[in-house]
């Protein structure tokens, strides 16, 4: 047991931070840190930069463009990337269809899609969840039906995060009708250009129009973009969900956040002295500190297993429902910090070039849209309650 | 960085755990409970023989010259099947004074004997009013010739009925609150003067409020440097808060176990408790929490032997106050699931539900060690 780091890891920590240090578009990092609003351009530059150096997918085999490391390296690698204020890559390219054609795809979309995710030249979405099938993903409805050399969808999904940015969509249809609801599921690539797909928005409550429902009607689509065969959806499906996810847990990002929530909390005033030096608050941010390095170190025992060659399990299900909590949790108490200038309510001020003089603080404006934004944490990717089925099931055997 | 144990150290947890299923059932916890001292010599000379007791003695002592992360497996194991041998009040506090502070003579009299089983120690530190404020000493230790008188009260003192040697914080120097000023003392246990009051723990242990009166002992007895000892006693007890919060570890595996299998065989309306989604997500969230704390208790483990005091006090009290949290909660949710059957004496889970409530208050509650991390 050594919680250093080896001179290795050192070695290969600094050649991350320099990296980022001479790379990362100043004004990109200025939004990240400030947690304004990004839009595709800021995350297709800064994708590009790291597809140049050959470090965009460090978790794919090496002869697909994965750089070799090892856990504790693609860990390192994450959390310089999230410390050193850089946008979170865009995941659906990367680490879920990616990986997908590479367990399942054929020769041809290997050649096809996967030197496109690397350049970022395409940007993926994903087309799991429907108006009916939420938690319940099974249930879902959207059927492609054969018709010559095509199948022909029709149905609608929702939930889509960038589905407005997207070239391709891939999605779980339903191909058969088994008695067995996950039998009949197939996995299938999609051009967002095709005839018959409308994309409507979805406003969120913090203001945000990030997240799509995106129909489908008579949508014609080769066989060929059929993943793996038919009715082998939801394996591929399960398969994604146990695939890389040493980040999920978010720790990186989360002490960035308790690094700003000290600068903040030292900046306002509360009964004439900085407000982390009341009590009552220094131990709530304590608190969540002490709460961050249990997850810090149950994270790196995992990745540690995984170096020492044990293949991730269930347990990361652990990482992300108490991720994000942490998570929120530290947007709750961001969103407190400020106290009465949590209120104004400034949309432009959360995208770049606004030029007023902000309204109190300037760290202020993002906080609130940000603890209302980030309900969604323990909702996505598989709800928490159903992250606790998961362990219930898969490692408790109840 | 690699956060696995070696093969040394799975080879000690899985003698430990193998040892100890077999050795130490139930049983013999119900039947200690019932002694004078709460343990058995036997059992004690037993772990001397498989080497438990010199892990933290140095090998030119005797010992075999382990790490905080043999130690905290072992406290696991230990905390599994409630062991009541006083392997903390000996070999984690009493052998970490005397590997930290002693002199080469001193050492060479005590550890040796500590290794083979043959000696047992206590380490007096709190007092009535000190609460967890080690700096806090009201007794006193006065000069006499080249020698000191000890006057005090000394609150808690674990095992210390079957100790042979104490040792005892007591102030040469300054007010009572201040952090120079102790000093550290051998203290032979039938020294004249020394008086205890021995009694049960809830938890089943054994503890004394040793009272000195006009004890004298000479100037062999000083342990490291006359009016600093306070740097000894904290060191000594984040090394015991890193044992105490394996043990908790222990303890609750063992209660998220036998709490699992009983969700699995009792039924209710007709099915095993273990189908009723509130359950399961009880049981997930008790999981979690030994889980979390398993990760700061090898933390601590592996921090407490940070150079640095701040970065070492921070690390422990961090798993203190995790370990405190995680303990309540999966202490009082194994009760709860266990419904009536969960409050008899009977069952272990009483038995480690309370071990794991004491282990809150040794050496600080998760309050104390909040603000101490926090830097209060």
């Amino acid at each position: 047991m050594d919680l250093t780091l080896s001179p290795h890891e050192l070695a290969f920590q600094s050649e991350v931070r320099a990296f980022i240090r001479d790379n990362l578009p100043a004004d990109i990092k200025r939004k990240v840190e400030d947690g304004l609003r990004l839009v595709k351009d800021d995350m297709v530059r800064w994708q590009k930069l790291l597809g140049v150096r050959g470090w965009m997918a460090p978790h794919w085999p090496e002869k697909y463009g994965g750089t070799g490391w090892s856990p504790v390296e693609r860990y390192l690698f994450e959390e310089e990337l999230a410390l050193g204020g850089c946008p979170r890559v865009a995941p659906f390219g990367i680490n879920m269809v990616g990986p997908v054609i590479i367990e399942f795809g054929s020769e041809a979309h290997k050649r096809r899609f996967l030197p496109r995710i690397l350049s970022s030249d395409d940007w993926w979405c994903q087309g799991y969840s429907e108006p009916e099938a939420g938690s319940d993903l099974a249930a879902l409805k959207t059927r492609a039906e054969t018709d010559g050399d095509d199948y022909l969808v029709n149905g609608v999904k929702t939930w889509t995060t960038f589905a407005h940015y997207a070239d391709w969509i891939f999605c779980l249809v339903r191909t058969g009708s088994k008695a067995k609801k996950q039998e009949g599921i197939s996995f299938l690539l999609i051009d967002m250009r095709a005839d018959g797909i409308v994309i409507r928005p979805i406003r969120t409550f913090d203001g945000g129009d990030e997240i799509n429902e995106v129909s489908f009607t008579d949508v014609r689509v080769p066989k060929d973009n059929l993943i793996g065969r038919e009715g082998q959806g939801w394996t591929i499906a399960k398969f994604l969900l146990g695939y890389e996810r040493t980040g999920i847990a978010g720790v990186a990002r989360s002490k960035k956040q308790m690094q700003r929530l000290r600068t903040i909390a030292a900046r306002e005033m509360c009964g004439g002295r900085p407000l982390i030096e009341d009590p009552k608050f220094r131990d709530k941010v304590a608190a969540v500190e002490i709460e961050l390095m249990a997850l810090e170190y149950t994270n790196l025992r995992i990745v540690s297993a995984e170096n020492a060659g044990q293949a991730p399990g269930p347990e990361s299900s652990l990482l992300k429902f108490r991720g994000t909590e942490i998570q929120q949790a530290i947007t709750e108490l961001l969103l407190e910090a400020v106290g009465y200038y949590a209120l104004p309510y400034a949309p432009d001020a959360l995208a770049d070039g606004w030029n007023e003089s902000p309204i109190g603080p300037e760290y202020a404006a993002p906080l609130a849209p940000h603890y209302f934004n980030w309900r969604k944490a323990s909702i996505y990717a598989g709800t928490n309650e159903i992250q606790k089925n998961i362990i219930a099931k898969m490692i408790l055997e109840m | 960085m690699d956060f696995t144990l070696n093969d040394e150290q799975r080879l000690l947890q899985e003698s430990a755990e193998r040892y100890l299923a077999k050795e130490y059932p139930f049983a013999v916890r119900r039947r200690l409970l019932a002694t004078d001292l709460g343990f058995n010599r036997e059992t004690w000379k037993a772990f001397a023989d498989l080497g438990w007791l010199g892990i933290g003695i140095p090998e030119e002592f005797g010992g075999i010259g382990g790490s905080g992360v043999e130690t905290a497996v072992l406290m696991e194991a230990f905390g599994a099947v409630l062991v009541g041998e006083p392997y903390l009040a000996t070999c984690v506090l009493g052998v970490g004074v005397v590997r930290l502070a002693s002199s080469p003579v001193q050492k060479k009299v005590l550890l040796p004997k500590v290794a083979t089983g043959d000696l047992l120690l206590a380490f007096a530190f709190a007092e009535p009013g000190s609460r967890y404020e080690l700096s806090r000493v009201a007794t006193r230790a006065r000069k006499n010739g080249s020698g000191f008188v000890l006057d005090g009260r000394k609150a808690v003192v674990f095992d210390a009925a079957a100790a042979d040697t104490f040792i005892v914080a007591a102030r040469t120097a300054g007010g009572v609150a201040d952090s120079d000023g102790i000093t550290l003392f051998l203290v032979e246990a039938d020294a004249k003067g020394l008086t205890r009051r021995d009694y049960p723990t809830v938890d089943g242990r054994r503890a004394s409020e040793v009272t000195l009166k006009g004890v004298a002992v000479d100037a062999d007895a000083i342990v490291g440097a006359v009016d600093s000892g306070l740097p000894v006693i904290e060191w000594v007890i984040d090394h015991a808060i890193a044992a105490v919060t394996a043990e908790a570890v222990g303890i609750m595996s063992a209660l998220n176990r036998q709490t699992l299998e009983y969700l699995k065989t009792r039924r209710q309306f007709g099915r095993p408790l273990a189908n009723f989604q509130v359950l399961q997500h009880r049981m997930v969230d008790m999981f979690a929490a030994c889980e979390l704390s398993k990760s700061m208790a090898y933390m601590a483990a592996v921090r407490a032997g940070d150079r640095d005091a701040d970065s070492r006090a921070k690390a422990v009290s961090a798993a203190k106050v995790q370990i405190g949290k995680a303990g309540r909660f999966v202490g009082q949710q194994a009760v709860q699931l266990h419904g009536g059957m969960g409050m008899t004496d009977e069952l272990p889970v009483g038995h480690y539900f309370k071990r794991l409530t004491m282990i809150d208050t040794l050496f600080g509650d998760v309050d104390f060690h909040l603000r101490r991390f926090a830097g209060g």
